[in-house]
């Protein structure tokens, strides 16, 4: 190695980081911290209005709705991804599987969704199945509330949780369940406190790659959720382009930001813990 | 007893294929309808007619995304492993920087990506179009580029960079007869990721897209919005059905880049 290139090698990228990623957060910030201009945009004057407004203004409601929401599609995920893991890791035709689990993400993410609306719209399939069969009179709609928002989260996300955790269920050693078996344990003590805490790196990730990218969600809850469903996502787009209330709507970006990288961190955190936990295990064997 | 925790895996992975599938299926089924409704009446390829020969907003569309996805993939490969090249073997100042700037899109919500670039385009007065589009891209498929070039080159033995070094080869040379070679495909499979990241954006590309400049998602968008539309049912078999042909037209390549 002669001179140091680094920085040549480097800077390109860098710039363009810098001039349309950092440059455009650093912009919100400081428009969380100005004042609502009459027309629109801000003016340049220090105020905490918008922040202020967050606490009172139902916001603290959505900031719920979007936990709860993003919470449920992350347990509903992880209930079908670990034992569908658990199943191709212990099946003869993993690679195949695997496979299966993938092909469905080829297609669109907005046609994915859009499949769903094509199911559960009152002229969409479920309808039309259930009134010729007789079940109902006059299609019901059930689309735009939470649960639709829920279901097609779980649709979008449920590979990301299938992949860590297969990789994770594949690497444990299946002769500890039957140990503990032999040790008198039953079937689902075995499964509670044999299997699930040592595949705990992959439980971690399947969380990380669902619930973080839940809790940001625009387009899920914009095509299949209703007013009582929309997520912090949303109300960002709605503050920016329709109240045009740029101090709000960068309030809330800024929020939600900080919320998802402290969420990040606590998740390296607990798998930099949950890794070491495992590994005497390991080595007892 | 192990065979009862069998059952309920065979179970939980079945219900899992059936929730995959079902709605796709329900797509390939009624894209082949008589009616504009989701009730049968009738085998008919009008959906289809119509797709190839009265949507031509949708294969400018097409267009537009294409235009977008080669040339943000070309330029997030370029800056991706050149930077992945920098980072890798050379210390400096600000490196702590550029990880951190360089990591942080991939965790960030992309609608706060969307909205932060459309209010800095405002600032500056960037007027909306396939411009703000390509630059939006290239910011979100960088990071990725240059993870992927980093990770090719854990393998990269050095030794061979000085042997070019020794054997008086100048810088230019090295990283484009040494270096550039050896991550090829490291740098293809960036290239890849990127055009994929692009082709299916559509929340970034949502805030940052102007009058005319709309991509092959924003024109689904607008399609869906109108409700449900048999065209749509149509395209999605047709999607479908290239990504099936390009990832087995690709194996060759696929394989080229796992391997090296």
């Amino acid at each position: 190695m002669r001179r140091n290139l680094g920085p040549v090698y480097t800077m390109p990228m860098a710039l363009w980081i810098t001039a349309f990623f950092v440059v455009p957060i650093a912009i919100i910030a400081v428009c969380s911290f100005l004042a609502k201009g009459t027309y629109g945009g801000v003016i340049g004057r220090f105020s905490l209005d918008a922040y202020a407004s967050l606490a009172n203004s139902g916001l603290a409601v959505v900031a719920l709705k979007t936990l709860v929401q993003s919470a449920a599609a992350t347990i509903f995920t992880l209930v079908l991804a670990i034992p569908a893991s658990y199943y191709i890791a212990r099946s003869r035709y993993k690679n195949a599987l695997l496979f299966l689990v993938i092909i469905p993400f080829w297609t669109n993410f907005l046609i994915r969704i859009y499949a769903w609306i094509a199911i559960l719209g009152t002229n969409g399939f479920l309808n039309g199945f259930l009134v010729s069969t007789g079940v109902l009179s006059t299609p019901v709609q059930f689309l735009y509330n939470q649960y639709a928002v829920i279901t097609v989260l779980v649709y979008t996300y449920l590979p990301f949780a299938i992949l860590p955790l297969y990789a994770t269920i594949e690497k444990f050693d299946f002769t500890l369940i039957e140990a503990a078996q032999d040790l008198g344990a039953t079937k689902t003590q075995a499964m509670m406190r044999v299997l699930l805490p040592n595949i705990r790196p992959g439980i971690i990730t399947a969380i990380l790659f669902t619930f973080i990218p839940a809790f940001g969600q625009y387009a899920v809850p914009q095509l299949v959720g209703g007013r009582d469903s929309f997520m912090l996502g949303n109300i960002i787009a709605r503050e920016l382009t329709v109240s045009r209330n740029l101090p709000l709507s960068s309030s809330i970006s800024v929020v939600l930001t900080l919320v998802t990288m402290a969420g990040v961190l606590l998740f390296v955190k607990l798998q930099a813990k949950a890794s070491k936990k495992i590994r005497p295990v390991q080595e007892a064997e | 007893m192990a065979r009862d925790k069998k059952h309920m895996s065979l179970f939980a992975f079945t219900a899992t294929m059936v929730f995959f599938y079902a709605p796709l299926l329900v797509l390939v089924l009624f894209s082949f309808n008589a009616s504009k409704t989701m009730t049968w009446s009738g085998f008919s390829l009008r959906w289809y007619n119509e797709l190839f020969f009265g949507s031509r907003d949708l294969w400018r569309a097409l267009g537009n995304s294409a235009i977008i996805a080669l040339t943000s993939a070309s330029v997030s490969a370029l800056l991706g492993t050149l930077a992945a090249i920098g980072m890798y073997w050379y210390n400096f100042r600000l490196k702590k920087y550029v990880e951190i700037s360089s990591f942080l899109p991939l965790i960030i919500p992309e609608i706060i990506i969307g909205v932060s670039l459309l209010i800095m385009f405002g600032v500056v007065g960037m007027p909306l179009g396939l411009g703000t589009i390509f630059i939006a891209h290239t910011t979100f498929c960088l990071p990725y580029a240059m993870l992927i070039v980093s990770s090719r080159l854990d393998e990269f033995d050095y030794s061979i960079v000085e042997a070019a070094y020794d054997l008086g080869a100048t810088e230019p040379q090295a990283l484009l007869r040494v270096i550039v070679p050896v991550s090829m495909p490291g740098i293809i499979a960036a290239f890849l990721v990127s055009i994929t990241l692009s082709l299916e954006d559509f929340v970034i590309t949502f805030f940052v897209a102007g009058p005319g400049s709309s991509t092959l998602p924003l024109h689904i968008y607008s399609m869906i919005r109108f409700g449900v539309s048999p065209v749509i049912n149509a395209l999605s078999v047709m999607l479908m059905a290239a990504s099936v042909v390009l990832a087995f037209s690709t194996r060759g390549l696929v394989k080229y880049v796992a391997k090296g």
